[in-house]
């Protein structure tokens, strides 16, 4: 964990005990049994109706002893917490949030004892609210509660020490452990996001790479769009970012390192190489290379050394995603005469297809739960769909005139991709739930294309 | 033949004056040759007729040559026979300009993916090189680069512009 991050430890979770035992004493008991959220075991699954909205109340969170911060008046922070819960939350397209706009300001004695009635009366069946400070050394204590209002119980608490410009990480993270814990799913809100910004005519477009957290905020353009860049992904430790880039006047891949702003060719061929992929555990990168005209796939170690070549089918072969335990490897290859999916162990053997359902598959990429593979289906239209990794089991998620490039959530149970419209060429970012019905566009400054979805923040 | 010689001739002498040129300003910095030396060549009493094209350049090529560029059929990077005809009068441009060098650029049209149009433009720069180079062009002035989708020529989604999408388009290397 770099120096940069915040703080969310077993440590800083007593430390937030700390801080409330000074204001809210009686509660301590409760607090202590509370485990830290982000622990390594699977949360155990249970039922949850993803055709119902839940109505979630979100008031501003309280602040006892307003400051200043160099983020803003903490009683501001408190209302913008709030507003990005809120706006997580309705991304998800499982709940609607009320608040905190319209609701009443709650006092600091009710983060504990919540006025279950109130909330009734407005329809909510779940609260998050919370309270902030600012400490002597300038950090926030951000502590969030969440409840149950039909039942009248506490679902769970925790509380973060961040500097003041990571409060949105706070905020992510108390959204994180609320959809966690409703709905027995792995939380994902808390990641970034690497994509490609584009902007100008179709025949002229400028394509640049670009981050931002999951949500869009806190974004930033990195490369200048001076040469085209596509198909970033970020690595799991969210230090560099592989991407293609024309910068010599031929497409090949580099690797960004974020820190320094440095970028090195990840291969000395003068091939072309395109399509990068790290491994989940961020030591391998596999990417393709065309030699005289015919693409293969390849990997190569992040610390250099001799390429391995995966493939050598004629024809082309292109692309990839590991299983997330690192096994398998999933590809298209159009060796049958059209581009479909296969499967091979890491170092290219037992080779097999998997998609027969007619049309053209591509753009395989493995859920990080290892349940499903999402693709780009071609068959009239392009779209986004998933099945299981034994071929069967194909449900398409999106219906327009090209969806491309899933990038999945970190918890497997939510797709990024990009939609083309027709004629224009313009571009932007999807979003899309395992049901398919909660599809929203994400907002960015310029058209968006290629996202590459990150881990959960540590 | 007789325009294909002289036209040759013309580049040889460019050729030398250029060298010249470039060994009286040696110690200077790359940035400040060739102004110096294109302007001592389009001096010359040979460019001075009606005609400005400079023989050997993109647009004696595109002038010279059937068609610049050959088309190829969805997910297809087959040379057909009309761009075999194409090829010709382009190997025959460069059997004339022997110093020439050219790129080849390979395209996709919009109705692919990111990727595997990066290939498949690869695929068809490769397969117009490898029919110039049947012809007798040697493959080392021949260098291929692929657009995959990202550069398109005709800006409509219907069939008529991604035909002309599909293509490999050859650019003299200046």
């Amino acid at each position: 964990m770099t120096a940069n991050m915040p703080r969310f430890s077993n440590k800083v979770i007593c430390a937030f005990c700390a801080a409330l035992l000074m204001m809210v004493m009686p509660l301590m008991a409760a607090a202590q049994d509370e485990a830290p959220l982000l622990d390594s075991e699977e949360p155990e699954l249970v039922e949850f109706d993803t055709a119902k909205i839940r109505r979630v109340a979100v008031p501003a969170l309280v602040a006892p002893s307003p400051a200043n911060t160099p983020a803003g008046n903490s009683t501001a922070l408190g209302r913008q917490i709030a507003q990005v819960i809120a706006s997580d939350l309705r991304g998800s397209g499982l709940f609607e949030p009320i608040g905190p706009s319209g609701l009443k300001p709650i006092a600091l004695s009710e983060v504990t004892a919540p006025q279950f009635d109130h909330w009734k009366s407005r329809n909510a069946e779940q609260l998050i609210h919370g309270f902030i400070r600012v400490g002597a050394d300038g950090n926030l204590t951000i502590g969030c509660y969440l409840y149950d209002v039909t039942f009248g119980s506490e679902i769970t608490r925790l509380g973060f020490v961040v500097t003041p410009g990571e409060w949105r990480r706070a905020a992510h993270k108390c959204a994180d452990a609320f959809y966690s814990k409703v709905t027995g799913e792995r939380p994902f809100f808390d990641s970034r996001i690497a994509y490609i910004a584009e902007s100008g005519p179709k025949d002229a477009r400028v394509k640049r790479l670009a981050i931002m957290d999951s949500d869009g905020a806190n974004h930033r353009f990195i490369t200048t769009g001076r040469s085209t860049a596509l198909t970033p992904r970020y690595s799991p430790n969210y230090r560099s970012i592989l991407y293609l880039s024309y910068t010599d006047g031929n497409p090949r891949i580099y690797v960004y390192d974020v820190a320094s702003g440095r970028q090195q060719l990840i291969t000395s061929s003068k091939n072309p190489t395109f399509a990068p992929r790290w491994s989940p555990d961020g030591k391998t990168i596999l990417y393709s290379m065309a030699v005289a005209g015919n693409t293969d796939i390849y990997k190569i170690s992040v610390n250099g050394g001799a390429p391995v070549r995966l493939t050598s089918a004629p024809g082309i072969d292109v692309g990839g995603s590991f299983s997330p335990d690192g096994s398998k490897i999933v590809f298209e290859s159009d060796r049958s005469g059209s581009q479909q999916l296969y499967i091979m162990n890491i170092d290219g053997s037992a080779q097999r297809r998997i998609s027969f359902q007619g049309g053209r598959f591509a753009t395989p990429e493995w859920s990080p739960r290892g349940d499903l593979i999402a693709f780009t289906r071609m068959g009239g239209g392009f779209r986004v769909g998933t099945m299981r990794p034994d071929g069967t089991g194909m449900r398409l998620l999106t219906n327009s005139w090209q969806d491309e490039a899933p990038t999945w959530a970190p918890n497997g149970r939510v797709i990024q991709f990009f939609r083309t419209a027709r004629n224009s060429g313009k571009t932007s970012i999807w979003q899309v739930d395992l049901t398919g019905e909660n599809e929203r566009k994400l907002p960015t400054p310029v058209d968006g294309s290629d996202p590459a979805w990150g881990p959960v923040l540590p | 033949m007789k325009n294909k010689n002289s036209s040759n001739m013309l580049t040889t002498s460019i050729a030398i004056l250029t060298l010249s040129a470039l060994s009286a300003c040696a110690p200077k910095t790359v940035d400040d040759l060739p102004p110096a030396a294109q302007g001592t060549g389009y001096g010359t009493p040979t460019t001075s007729t009606a005609n400005q094209v400079i023989p050997g350049s993109q647009q004696d090529f595109v002038a010279s040559v059937s068609s610049d560029r050959v088309f190829f059929d969805t997910d297809r990077f087959n040379i057909d026979v009309q761009d075999q005809a194409t090829l010709q009068s382009q190997a025959q441009w460069l059997a004339a300009n022997p110093n020439v060098r050219i790129t080849v650029e390979g395209h996709a049209d919009e109705r692919g993916t990111r990727d595997y149009n990066l290939a498949l433009g690869e695929r068809r720069a490769n397969a117009a090189k490898n029919f110039l180079v049947s012809l007798g062009v040697s493959p080392a002035r021949i260098q291929t680069v692929s657009y995959g989708k990202e550069r398109p020529q005709a800006l409509g989604s219907n069939e008529t512009a991604w035909a002309q999408n599909r293509r490999a388009v050859t650019i003299v290397v200046q």
